[in-house]
């Protein structure tokens, strides 16, 4: 059974592409997409346009670093403060190489840090592996576990 | 700064002694010396006088032949204690009458002498003719002691003595006080000197006045003094000056290196995005519209596809470049040939279709950054095993040498080689000396060989010639 993917993109183009990718493998039915940071923590939090949506976290959060308002390592930085998404798993995809960010990354408790390849086609595997390992392999943590038990 | 072992003072005092002492001594001798003449010649004079009266007085006893008379007249000289004895001769010269009366022999010559006088031992001796109308009668010996000449001898030198220390004694009074007149601004300025090299405190003054040329000296000291204090002054305007600039510099440098950075950062992150659109869409667009394009469509699709990728390979490569001159560099022992060792088995898995022959040679130990110097061995391993290609028989060497405090590390490969009329462009960015369809690659390999190699203070060059294989050098400091 497939687990819902939230990603975190504010590139059109990059969203196509990503998308593309998990359709040519066969898992994008459970895709959400938000376009900054801040829309992100709205998802999370069910809070804004998500007040009441159905579904508890996301299985894996695929997240872009350069983002407007709220950028990457500020959603993860809040999101490891945060009792109820601190073990939900993220994934920095990003353009960028640079050292820092992969540092402050994994400082900040990222799960994995991939670099979008420049070819299609590498990307498209890229993307495949990740769908497959976080969204079908991997065991995410139980709902109960990222909630404070309820009084 | 050395104290002297005899002070100035001393010196100066112990020179005046000397010259005052020596001059003393010399004109007490001479006084005494002269004195002794003098008081000899006197007392040669007084016995003769006294010997021509007691001669005038014993012609009558000597005419007469009358011994009674002659003693009598030589007894006389009882009065005068320095008398030892005296003798009376007659015409023949035989003893005629002695003082005293019985005199012991070999005091007084049994026969007379020669007229004149001699001092003997410790007596003075005359002889003076007996004469009276011009006729000889006999002879006079008289013989006298020395004792007066004696005492005089010992009253001069200890006068002599007394006055040369009474001398000395003034001397040594008056040499201390010119003395301290002389030497006090010399030793002034010596205390000023020795506070100068001691605290190195160049506002002190001798303040040491005086026409003499110690004056001269203590105002060129003063002088001199005022000129370093100056001189002073002017550097250490000249550093703080210095040392503000740096700070600016040094800001600017960090603000332009921040700049790169975030220049790199825009890069790294912007620009490659745009490519991967560009090679994303034209693959989606090669898939859609794949049944209506010709083969020439299909070939310029791809041509954009590989611009895109290639494209954003120099710029991976770009980033590493100016990563590698600006990422910290640790230092640590790092063993070349353990290195060399791992980069081959890494490169076989490459080369697994060809003849290569890998001869490495001992490789020494060195102080730097391991992944860099893997970097390094990476590219220069690999280019060797590229350009080696069209070789039936590659044969790829390592091999190290210490040449002027410097270890020289050698890759020597049998493949294309260059031209060596360009062998200056050949560690360039982005500088290529063959075509992309003879050998793929963006030329950053030898630009990083080369920023590597010269932060950790070494040199690269290469030798080769075109057909005939090239190897690479790089040395690093021992």
């Amino acid at each position: 059974m497939l687990k819902r993917i939230l990603l975190a993109e504010d590139n059109e183009n990059d969203v196509e592409l990503t998308l593309t990718a998990l359709v040519e493998n066969n898992l994008a039915n459970e895709v959400v997409v938000v376009r900054d940071g801040a829309e992100a923590w709205d998802f999370l939090r069910r809070e804004g346009t998500f007040t009441g949506r159905n579904g508890g976290n996301p299985a894996v959060v695929l997240l872009d670093l350069k983002m407007p308002k709220v950028d990457g390592l500020e959603l993860l930085r809040r999101m490891r403060q945060d009792v109820r998404f601190r073990t939900v798993p993220v994934v920095v995809l990003t353009s960028s190489r640079e050292e820092s960010d992969i540092i402050q990354s994994y400082q900040l408790g990222v799960n994995a840090f991939v670099v979008k390849p420049v070819a299609f086609k590498e990307f498209v595997g890229a993307v495949k592996n990740l769908g497959l390992f976080w969204a079908v392999l991997n065991e995410p943590p139980p709902d109960r576990l990222q909630s404070p038990s309820p009084v | 700064m050395r104290v002297p072992r005899t002070t100035i003072r001393r010196k100066l005092v112990t020179a005046m002694m000397l010259t005052s002492t020596t001059v003393l001594l010399l004109v007490g001798a001479v006084f005494v010396a002269h004195d002794v003449v003098s008081f000899r010649r006197f007392i040669v004079q007084t016995l003769v006088t006294r010997a021509d009266i007691l001669a005038a007085n014993s012609t009558a006893a000597l005419a007469f032949r009358n011994p009674e008379d002659a003693s009598q007249v030589l007894d006389a000289l009882k009065t005068d204690p320095r008398m030892i004895a005296a003798a009376l001769y007659d015409q023949q010269g035989l003893l005629f009458a002695t003082y005293p009366l019985s005199v012991s022999p070999g005091v007084v010559p049994s026969a007379s002498g020669p007229i004149g006088h001699r001092f003997e031992k410790s007596d003075l001796v005359v002889s003076r003719p007996v004469v009276e109308d011009g006729r000889r009668l006999g002879t006079l010996y008289l013989k006298s002691d020395l004792q007066e000449l004696d005492n005089r001898l010992r009253v001069g030198a200890v006068v002599v003595l007394l006055a040369v220390f009474g001398s000395i004694a003034v001397a040594f009074a008056l040499s201390t006080w010119l003395q301290r007149r002389i030497a006090q601004p010399i030793l002034a300025l010596a205390g000023v000197a020795k506070s100068v090299s001691e605290r190195k405190d160049f506002s002190v003054r001798s303040k040491a006045a005086g026409d003499d040329e110690v004056g001269v000296l203590a105002g060129a000291f003063d002088e001199m003094l005022s000129e370093i204090q100056q001189r002073d002054r002017e550097i250490r305007l000249l550093n703080a000056d210095l040392e503000r600039r740096v700070v600016a510099r040094t800001a600017e440098l960090e603000a332009a290196n921040k700049e790169l950075e975030a220049f790199s950062y825009s890069v790294s992150h912007d620009l490659r995005a745009p490519l991967r659109h560009i090679d994303g869409f034209v693959d989606l667009l090669a898939k859609h519209a794949a049944p209506s394009l010709d083969e020439k469509g299909r070939r310029q699709l791809a041509t954009i596809s590989a611009a895109a990728r290639r494209m954003g390979a120099l710029i991976d490569d770009l980033l590493v470049f100016s990563r590698m001159g600006r990422s910290e560099m640790s230092k640590t022992s790092v063993d070349l040939s353990a290195l060399a060792k791992e980069v081959v088995q890494d490169l076989r898995g490459d080369a697994k279709d060809r003849c290569v022959e890998w001869k490495l040679g001992q490789l020494p130990t060195v102080q730097g950054d391991p992944s860099m110097l893997r970097l390094v061995l990476t590219n220069l391993l690999s280019n060797a095993l590229k350009y080696s290609g069209p070789k039936k028989e590659a044969r790829i060497e390592v091999g190290a040498n210490s040449q002027n405090g410097e270890l020289i590390i050698s890759v020597r490969d049998n493949g294309v080689g260059f031209d060596p009329a360009y062998s200056h462009k050949l560690f360039g960015v982005f500088q290529r000396l063959h075509g992309m369809n003879e050998f793929e690659g963006t030329g950053i390999g030898l630009a990083n060989v080369r920023r590597i190699v010269s932060r950790h203070g070494g040199r690269t060059w290469a030798e080769g010639a075109i057909n005939e294989g090239a190897t690479f050098y790089f040395s690093l400091p021992k």
